[in-house]
Order: structure tokens, then sequence, then C-alpha cells
């Protein structure tokens, strides 16, 4: 391939972690009304486009991102990395939207930069179902490989390693396909300052959710499928205990392990 | 456990670190950088700085990250930045750590910028691309044994001797001067005398290998222990006519802009060495109890945190207006200078407090406070003294030079 066209999901999340979010008391949904940022997860994704464009010798990388408020501080950091543009979907019509219809709009904004490979995460930072990859690809008819984590595209065709329990499988599939890679599999760049100059030029394609094609009432609150009932707070985890040896730590140890019924 | 991971922490650090008032593409390189440190400085440098080694990992990512190219054109292979941007950076840098943010600043601001500003074409060419990409780090010999605030004084000698000059002397303190990347040093010379006896003093490139030039041993430094300080001595070096940086006898005058600025970024580093200090603070004083209670709720610790963020913001605006005067080309010696004295003071302050609130463990090398202990004295020192920023103040406001 002398020009592949690859398009990276980027979702654009609150700063912080599982600790900071808030979620709203009656949609348990969660907070998403400060500055977003780019997922730490989809920077793998994005980093993963642009060597792979560079490999084919010639290509580019397509963002496509749903995000609430036409949030786009995410995407320029991406833009700064090297991405070419992107399509943002914003619209207040997607509020209270489950994974599914995120999906359907993730598809129908990806079918229209005609990609040769889509590149997600494998679950993002702040909703991690984990289930939007193969919904997009179920979606656009395309293979998918999940758990990618290392990648080499061959003509038509792409070939990734797996990661498995166990250790790896070797999966080949077609182009145009969906993989979903995970966290280390490249080493993200620091975007400099000329991409950071750069991005601003760069185009960001803002659409509504008619401009997809897309029945209002099959997005959003109203095609949720998908209702959270209620959200309950993990418990803490408990401190560990410290067995100090004073001769009989190996019994100690023993006794515990029997309690838990290990051995 | 890094403050990222304590977030009723980071919610005030980030408060307290705002990017307001800068444009959005440097507040995206502030954040890039503060995430680089935190993730790729913070880790590592410990154990670098205990061993005295120079922090080469580091600086090659700086080196693709564009860091050393930052305020310089694309034509020379720099990032098309400016020195509010290279000042932005240094301070994320020296939140973490003085000894990797000092090897940007002397390689960026007395290395490569002299040749920039007063270099032939042919010199830009020749040194400036390598210098952008951080394969080469640039140096700037002023200080010798005899002393460094008074460069009127210069000892070392440089003649032209068919075609080329012959330098001889000795240089103290050399920051960069003898890294395995090193590609050359600035060094000031007496070239000749003027009217009345006053030496001409100017300044020649002479690069890392010349025979005739000898690096000594690295200093063992109070502070900045990653970063490479040597002494040099020149015995009949010799380098060719073409060396001469700027024009013949114009040394010192062409280094008193590249010092004014360079006050600019040490300024830069100290408020980052200072905001270091509050993140440190802050962390520790969540975890630590005594009597009973986490030391934040005294109101002693509070208090002294309280001052510990009001001097550094202070600092921070003294340095940032100073470097948008610079860019708006309007004069800034003056701003430049008290901007150096400010926040070189309030980093110093501000190490002794957190070391303070840290108790024993802040009197150990291992950790953050310790080293910002021992490095902040410096930034009281280097790129002139406290006294000499004063006496450029006075000289400002009109003030008289002893006669
Ligand atoms: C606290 C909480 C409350 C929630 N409340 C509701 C609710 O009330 N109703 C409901 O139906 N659902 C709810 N959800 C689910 C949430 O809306 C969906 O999870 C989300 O739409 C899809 O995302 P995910 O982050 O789980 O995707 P994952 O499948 O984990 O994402 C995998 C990858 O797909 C890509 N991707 C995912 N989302 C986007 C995007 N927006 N833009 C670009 N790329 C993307 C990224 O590469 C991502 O890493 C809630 C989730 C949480 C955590
Ligand atoms: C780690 C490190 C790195 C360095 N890197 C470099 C480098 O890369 N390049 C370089 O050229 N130099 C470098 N230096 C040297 C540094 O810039 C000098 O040490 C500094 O300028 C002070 O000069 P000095 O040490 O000779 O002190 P002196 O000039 O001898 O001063 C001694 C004391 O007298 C005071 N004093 C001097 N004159 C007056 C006056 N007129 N009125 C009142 N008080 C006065 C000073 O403030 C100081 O307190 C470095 C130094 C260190 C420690």
């Amino acid at each position: 391939m002398d020009f592949m066209n690859v398009v990276v999901c980027v979702k654009q999340i609150p700063d912080g972690d599982q600790s900071t979010y808030k979620l709203d008391p009656t949609s348990h949904n969660l907070v998403r009304d400060g500055k977003l940022i780019l997922d730490d997860s989809d920077s793998y994704g994005v980093e993963m486009g642009l060597q792979l464009a560079e490999q084919a010798g010639g290509g580019e990388v397509t963002l496509v991102s749903m995000a609430p408020n036409s949030e786009t501080s995410g995407l320029r950091t991406a833009l700064a990395m090297g991405a070419a543009r992107a399509i943002l979907v914003s619209d207040a019509a997607l509020a209270g939207s489950d994974a599914l219809s995120t999906a359907k709009v993730l598809a129908a904004a990806i079918k229209r930069a005609g990609p040769d490979l889509v590149i997600t995460a494998t679950e993002s930072s702040d909703g991690y179902t984990g289930t939007i990859p193969v919904q997009i690809a179920e979606l656009l008819g395309m293979p998918s490989v999940t758990f990618s984590k290392k990648v080499t595209v061959n003509g038509d065709k792409v070939t990734v390693e797996r990661q498995t329990e166990e250790g790896y499988d070797e999966v080949e599939v077609p182009l145009p396909a969906v993989i979903s890679v995970t966290a280390g599999v490249v080493e993200p760049r620091y975007p400099s300052f000329k991409g950071i100059m750069a991005a601003k030029g760069k185009p960001v394609e803002e659409l509504k959710v008619a401009d997809l094609g897309l029945d209002a009432a099959s997005v959003g609150a109203a095609g949720a499928g998908q209702e959270i009932t209620s959200v309950v707070p993990a418990e803490a985890r408990k401190a560990g205990e410290i067995v100090v040896d004073e001769g009989d730590a190996y019994q100690q140890i023993i006794n515990y392990l029997e309690q838990l019924k290990v051995i | 456990m890094t403050i990222k991971d304590d977030p009723a922490i980071r919610a005030g650090v980030e408060a307290a670190h705002e990017s307001f008032g800068l444009s959005a593409e440097h507040a995206e390189l502030r954040s890039v950088v503060e995430r680089f440190a935190r993730n790729e400085v913070a880790p590592v440098i410990g154990e670098l700085y205990e061993a005295g080694e120079f922090p080469y990992e580091i600086v090659a990512q700086m080196g693709r990250m564009g860091l050393f190219g930052l305020p310089f054109p694309e034509a020379y292979g720099g990032m098309g930045g400016d020195y509010l941007a290279f000042c932005l950076v240094l301070e994320e840098l020296a939140r973490v750590d003085s000894s990797v943010a000092i090897t940007l600043e002397a390689s960026v601001g007395l290395g490569a910028m002299p040749i920039f500003r007063f270099g032939t074409e042919d010199q830009r060419q020749e040194w400036l691309p390598r210098l952008c990409r951080g394969e080469l780090l640039g140096a700037f010999g002023l200080t010798e044994p005899g002393g460094g605030s008074d460069a009127g004084a210069t000892r070392t000698t440089a003649r032209l001797e068919g075609g080329e000059w012959v330098i001889n002397g000795t240089k103290s303190f050399i920051t960069n001067s003898g890294t395995d990347i090193t590609g050359l040093v600035t060094v000031t010379a007496v070239t000749g005398r003027g009217s009345g006896g006053r030496p001409d003093i100017s300044a020649i490139i002479v690069p890392t290998g010349t025979p005739g030039m000898t690096v000594s041993k690295k200093y063992s430094k109070v502070g900045w222990s990653s970063s490479d300080t040597r002494e040099l001595s020149f015995d009949d070096c010799r380098v060719p006519a073409a060396n001469l940086l700027g024009q013949e006898g114009r040394g010192y005058a062409q280094f008193l802009r590249t010092l004014d600025e360079g006050r600019i970024a040490i300024a830069a580093m100290s408020v980052g060495l200072a905001q270091g200090c509050i993140d440190e603070s802050l962390r520790y004083v969540g975890q630590r109890e005594a009597f009973g209670h986490k030391i934040s709720e005294y109101q002693v610790l509070q208090f002294k945190i309280a001052d510990m963020e009001a001097r550094t913001h202070t600092a921070r605006l003294a340095y940032r207006d100073a470097a948008e005067r610079l860019l708006a080309g309007a004069p800034f010696k003056r701003q430049a200078a008290i901007a150096k004295l400010v926040a070189s003071d309030v980093a110093m302050v501000n190490a002794r407090e957190a070391t303070q609130i840290f108790g024993g463990y802040g009197f150990m090398n291992d950790t953050a406070v310790g080293r910002f202990y021992r490095d902040a004295k410096i930034l009281e020192i280097g790129e002139g003294t406290s006294e000499v920023q004063r006496m450029l103040i006075a000289r400002d406001l009109g003030l008289p030079a002893r006669t």
C-alpha cells in the first residue's frame, strides 16, 4: 500500500482519574462539563497510526471523536503529535448515549473518512466497557482484532500479535479492519512545539447527528438500550497484613494460606 | 507516590499552576513538558544525581522533542518558538530537576543563542542544526579562576598568527563543557588593547577536541550533580581565524545581551524549583502524622506553604513580565535583573522551608526536597550573582558606578 488512510478513535475525557470523577446523582452519568483531555490510552493508538502511515511510505491519520460542548483540547494534543485532521461529533442530542449509540455515531463518522485501518484503544480510562471497538467493527462490516500488541501491515492485510493470558495469538485479517491496541504497544511521542503550532492550522470538522444521517431517536438518552440503575463505590482495598519474622513467620504464612484454602 | 496519585492535592497544585495569560500553544507546550518531566525525568533522576551521572538518555529525549531548538527558526533546525516558550519549558523541568534544566538552558542560551545571534551564516549552518536536535551540546566560557563577576578582568588571551587564533588561559566552572556530546565551547579572550589600555574582548568558537584545550575532570559540586561542569585550560590552542564569533573586540558587549536574556531563563528555573518545593510539601503534609494529626492540619505549616505559594507566584509574574518585554522588543535589562534576584531568593527560601516541612527526610539525598535544597544556592550565583543583579538595577536607575 503506498498511501495508508488510518482512522484513530480518540476519546476526550475529564482530567484526573477514577478517584476524582464525579457522577451525576440522578442520571449516574459521568460529569463531563469541565475541561476534557486526550485519554492516555488513546495516545498509543495515535502513535501506532502515525508509525504505520510512516512505514507504509505515505499516509495520514484522521482522528474521530465524540465529545460534548465542541471539545477539541484532546484532539489538539493528538494533532500536535502528527495526526492530519479530525472529525468531531458534538451534539446536545448525544447526551446520555450508551456504548452502542456511541459506536453508531463513531462508525458513521469513520465511514466518511474511508479508512484502510481503524485503531481504537482496548478500553477507555473513564468508561472502560471495552465494547466500542467490536461494535464499530460490526456496524462497519469490518473484521476486528482486539488486544493488539504488535501490528504489521502487509499490502492489503494486517498481521496482529494478539495478547492472550498465556502469550499471544498471531491473527491475520484483510483490510479494512478495526484493531484495538493495548497500552505500551508503542512509545507515544511527546508533541514538539512545531507540532503544537502546526496543530493550530489543521482542520477539525465538527458534525451534528443529522450530518451523519442518523436518526436522533436512535442515539443519546432516547436511543440508549442500557439504563444505569445505581452506582455504588467499590470497597476500598484493605491494608495488607505484615508478618514480622520472629522465627515463626513461615508458620503464620502457612496458616494464612490454609485459611484462604489455597493450600 | 507521585503527585498525580493524590487527587486532593493535585487539584491544589493544578490551580496554583494555571496557565493563565498564556496563549493556547504556550499552555499546551507547558503541559506537555510537565508530563514529560513527571513521567520521564522524575523516576530516574534521583539515582543519576546520587551517582553524579550526566542524564544522556533524558537529553536525547529532549532532543527528539525539539526542546534544544525551541527558540530558533526552522531554517536552522529549530522549532520557531520564542524565548517565553523556552522559559516555560525550563520552569517545568526545574520543577522536577535543575540539572536537567541547566543542561538545556546552557546549551540553548549560552551555546547556541550567541551563534544564532552573532554568528556568520557558515557558523550557523555548521552548528545550529546539530545543537537544535540536541545531538551536540554547546557551552560558553566566560568565568576564570580569577573572577566571574568582573568580566572585564579576563586574563585569557587570543592572538592571530598565520590565519589562526592562538588561545592561552583558563576558564572555570564551565557548564556542558566535558560531556560525550559537547560540540563546542565559545570562550571569551583578550584580543588586544584599546585606548587607555582597556582590553578588547572577543568571543571565539573552540570545537571539542581541538589540540591545546584540556578538559579537566568534573568538579565535586554541592548541587546540580547531574550537570556537567569543568575547568578548561588552553595552552597554545589553535583554531581558524574564521572561528571568531561576532565582531572582534565586541565580545563583551555581545555577551551582555546574552547574559540579560539568560537571567530571565535562570529566573524561570528558580520559579520551577520553588514550585517543586510546593508540590512536594503539599503531598507530604497530607501523609505525615504527628501528635495524632496529619501535619497538614497545623496552621504553622499551612502558613509556610501559603507563603511559599505567594512568593512563587510573585516571582513567576516577574520573569514572565521580563520575557514579555523581551518579546515586545522593549527594554528588559532591569526587569530581567529583578526577576533573577527575586526568583533565586524565592527558590532558596522555599527549599529551606520545604526541607523543614519534611523534617529529617528533608535532609536525605534521596528525597526531591533534599535535591532542591542542594540545587537552590547556585541560582543566586550563576549568570550573575545577586550582588551583580543589584548593581545592574542600581545602574539602570541612574546611580553612578564607583570611580
Ligand atoms: C460512571 C459511568 C456512568 C455511565 N452512565 C451511562 C448511562 O447513564 N447510560 C449509558 O447508557 N451508558 C452510561 N455509561 C457508559 C458510557 O457512556 C459508555 O461507556 C461510552 O459511551 C462508551 O464508552 P467506553 O468509554 O466504555 O468505551 P470503550 O469500549 O471502553 O472504549 C474503547 C475505545 O473506543 C474508543 N472510544 C470510545 N468512546 C469514544 C468516543 N466518545 N470518541 C472516540 N472514541 C471513543 C476509544 O479508543 C476507547 O479507548 C456510563 C459509564 C460510566 C463509567
Ligand atoms: C555550577 C556552576 C556552573 C557555572 N557555569 C558557568 C558557565 O557555563 N560559564 C561561565 O562562564 N561561568 C559559569 N559559572 C561561573 C559563575 O557564573 C560565576 O561563579 C559567577 O558569575 C560568580 O563569579 P565568581 O565565582 O568568580 O565570583 P566573584 O566574581 O569572585 O565574586 C565573589 C563575591 O563577590 C561579590 N562581588 C563581586 N563584585 C562585586 C561588587 N562590585 N560589588 C559587590 N559585590 C561584588 C559577588 O557577588 C560574590 O558574592 C558557573 C558556576 C557554577 C558554580
